[in-house]
């Protein structure tokens, strides 16, 4: 086990996972932006996500696919400037897959053909989870630049968060697939081919013969940039493996988004992925639980007392509130804050099993704060970062 | 049928099954559909693994689980009738062969079959707990999709009846669930206008999941700050204001997180007018699971009745 800060300074590869709607992208920004102004470090985030905000709080006109590089002046705390670099990019499936072609195309005969063709428009658009191949690509190719010592790469909102980490292998499966060999095999050869028989059979009478054809030229394309992409693959499953990459599971406290914590906790153990750390998100602190539940008690015994209204009407006298007001808004405050304070604890019972769950599969669980605060700054982000402590 | 979409994470299994649970305790014949088969729906309405064969879990409402080997298997049966097909022995190579390498059959033999039970009336409504935003319009308008790809072949005949389906407004719609917050409210805009500009098919409803209370009201808004404000400069000390201090600071995250609520909301509120789209808020609700389902079944009756 790494501890999160032993990542950061010395990790090359951080890989965030975790379900929807728990913060990962924020994350993923906070701690590279977190790095960057620690260490001596080039450290790049690789986010699927486009939130706005947060390229605004880098102060990004907007995230593309090209990786553009944080200005220090937007890192700079209390007038110290970052110890390294940020840099920033979004991942566009689209723009990414038309690299990836040119790239393992044998010839600019083929990579046109491909470009142009309406089904790989549509097979990298919209069918098939390609984004998380693609995704896989990029960080393989961030890392092996050597323009970054650090890359964090935020996973895209798959449904099952591991499809991102089959990608490359089942990128490998389909080249060596026989469905693949059939396909881009002669169309003469295949009638006299006992064992693809069947499978033409079905399909010219489902898919119809046109189709059929159009998907044969279409693969047998695709088929000239094996070599290219098989290889990718391998090294790509290669540098997950790595020592130096890291894994990492977000998550909130909410049921749902546990569970899937869970599971990616035992499942990324099982296949042999170095998991170091668990974060657990927009946890309420249990220093200011205590502190609520102390001051809770004191409120109840002394809200009758004068002496005690007699100083809320001071503090609030600029806008002259009613002593109906008074009563109301303290009542609200104490009963509202009683309800946070229970449910706070209950978060703390989670979040001890969430421990035990984590250092059972050793990794180290951190903490990260709630606050209801959008980040607007990069230096924001970075306190953000910092923030994150272990439990 | 309704398809009920949005971002991960903010609802919308739970959203799917509330609403089904609703139709059906108002004498609807009611399907629930999970496309994903991870589960979630079966835990949502807790009840026993879900199968591709529809199960009735509760008095008129029926859940199955998508499988597009069985869609196939059950196409083939209804469509192709090749005898060959029994000597085939399992689909699943074939269903490899079909699905993954032709983009959009499994997008289809999956909607075909939704449309299927619609079209033979086996159902008053069907309810899908579909693709999240990203794909659902992969998902919802594949038919579509896949008719501008094929030229000839049975497939392309199939296309034509279900797109009918699914872009009648009358009878097939989105349903698009967000929480109030930046990138589920962003995503919920960007599919409205996707749907509008790039497709048929209709939009039934936003759903704004999970909005909490304002923690003060009215003219105690003013109030309240004014007295966090002195908490927080401690600019008249007095053991009273100790007092309030953790308690408040406690609070701060609700109201600030409402604050931003209020925001984006109102930019939800004004999208879905402008679109002619209805448009339902969703208190949060503090249970797990299916006690969630259970309660939100009731708000919706409510509301909806």
């Amino acid at each position: 086990m790494k501890s999160l800060r032993t990542v950061l300074e010395t990790g090359r590869l951080v890989v965030v996972t975790g379900s929807g709607g728990v913060g990962k992208t924020t994350m993923s920004a906070a701690l590279g932006a977190f790095a960057a102004s620690q260490y001596n470090r080039r450290v790049l985030v690789l986010t699927v996500d486009p939130a706005r905000r947060l390229a605004d709080a880098l102060g990004l006109e907007s995230f593309g696919n090209a990786v553009v590089e944080i200005e220090s002046s937007a890192l700079t705390r209390n007038g110290t400037p970052p110890a390294g670099r940020m840099f920033a990019a979004m991942i566009d499936t689209k723009a990414s897959w038309d690299e990836l072609i040119a790239r393992c195309a044998p010839n600019t005969d083929v990579r046109d053909k491909v470009l142009s063709n309406k089904l790989y428009r549509n097979l990298t658009e919209r069918f098939v989870h390609s984004h998380d191949y693609i995704a896989m690509e990029r960080l393989f190719e961030a890392q092996q630049s050597n323009d970054y010592d650090l890359v964090i790469v935020d996973t895209p909102p798959s449904r099952n968060a591991l499809d991102v980490l089959d990608a490359p292998k089942r990128m490998k499966e389909f080249f060596g697939s026989r469905l693949l060999k059939l396909l881009t095999t002669q169309a003469q050869s295949r009638l006299f081919s006992l064992a693809a028989k069947p499978f033409f059979l079905v399909a010219d009478r489902i898919l119809g013969a046109r189709f059929l054809t159009d998907i044969t030229e279409f693969f047998t394309l695709f088929r000239t940039m094996e070599e290219g992409f098989v290889k990718r693959a391998n090294e790509v499953e290669a540098v997950l493996k790595q020592q130096d990459t890291s894994f990492m599971v977000v998550t909130t406290l909410e049921s749902a988004p546990l569970h899937e914590a869970e599971f990616l906790i035992d499942a990324l153990r099982e296949r042999g992925f170095s998991l170091n750390t668990v974060i657990a998100n927009r946890v309420t602190s249990k220093e200011l639980i205590e502190q609520a539940q102390d001051a809770l008690a004191k409120l109840e015994a002394s809200v009758q007392d004068p002496s005690f209204v007699q100083a809320v009407v001071k503090a609030t006298e600029a806008v002259e509130p009613t002593a109906g007001q008074i009563s109301r808004v303290v009542s609200t405050i104490s009963r509202k804050s009683a309800e946070a304070v229970r449910k706070g604890e209950l978060e703390h019972i989670t979040l001890e099993a969430l421990r035990k769950r984590s250092s059972d599969s050793q990794a180290e669980l951190c903490i990260c704060a709630i606050s209801g605060a959008e980040i607007a700054r990069a230096t924001a982000l970075v306190a953000l970062g910092e923030s994150v402590h272990p439990a | 049928m309704l398809f009920v979409t949005g971002k991960g994470g903010v609802g919308k299994t739970t959203f799917a099954s509330a609403l089904a649970s609703f139709a059906a305790s108002i004498g609807k014949k009611t399907l629930i559909v999970e496309m994903d088969d991870k589960g979630a729906l079966a835990r949502s309405l807790a009840t026993t693994e879900l199968q591709f064969a529809a199960r009735e879990v509760s008095p008129n409402l029926f859940a199955m689980s998508m499988n597009t080997e069985d869609s196939l298997r059950e196409y083939i049966r209804l469509f192709v009738k090749n005898p060959l097909v029994n000597t085939f022995g399992p689909l699943a190579k074939i269903l490899d062969f079909v699905a993954n390498a032709a983009p959009g059959v499994k997008e289809i033999l999956a909607v075909g079959k939704l449309c299927w039970e619609v079209r033979e009336h086996n159902y008053d409504i069907v309810i899908v707990d579909a693709e999240a935003t990203g794909h659902i319009v992969a998902q919802v308008d594949a038919p579509a999709i896949l008719s501008g790809l094929v030229q000839v072949g049975v497939i392309r005949e199939q296309t034509k009846w279900m797109q009918e389906m699914l872009h009648d407004k009358a009878t097939t719609g989105v349903v698009i669930v967000a929480t109030p917050e930046e990138m589920p409210v962003l995503e919920t805009m960007q599919l409205l206008d996707t749907l509008h500009n790039t497709t048929n098919v209709g939009v039934s409803a936003v759903v704004a999941n999970r909005v909490h209370d304002d923690v003060v009201q009215g003219g105690d808004v003013a109030v309240f700050n004014s007295l966090w404000q002195a908490v927080q400069s401690n600019a008249v000390p007095s053991d009273a204001v100790e007092a309030l201090r953790a308690p408040m600071q406690l609070l701060n995250v609700a109201t600030q997180r409402r604050q931003n609520e209020v925001g984006n909301l109102e930019q939800l509120v004004a999208r879905s007018r402008e679109g002619g789209v209805m448009f339902m808020s969703l208190m949060d609700i503090d249970a797990h699971d299916h006690d969630v389902v259970t309660s939100m079944t009731q708000v919706l009756k409510d509301e909806l009745q």
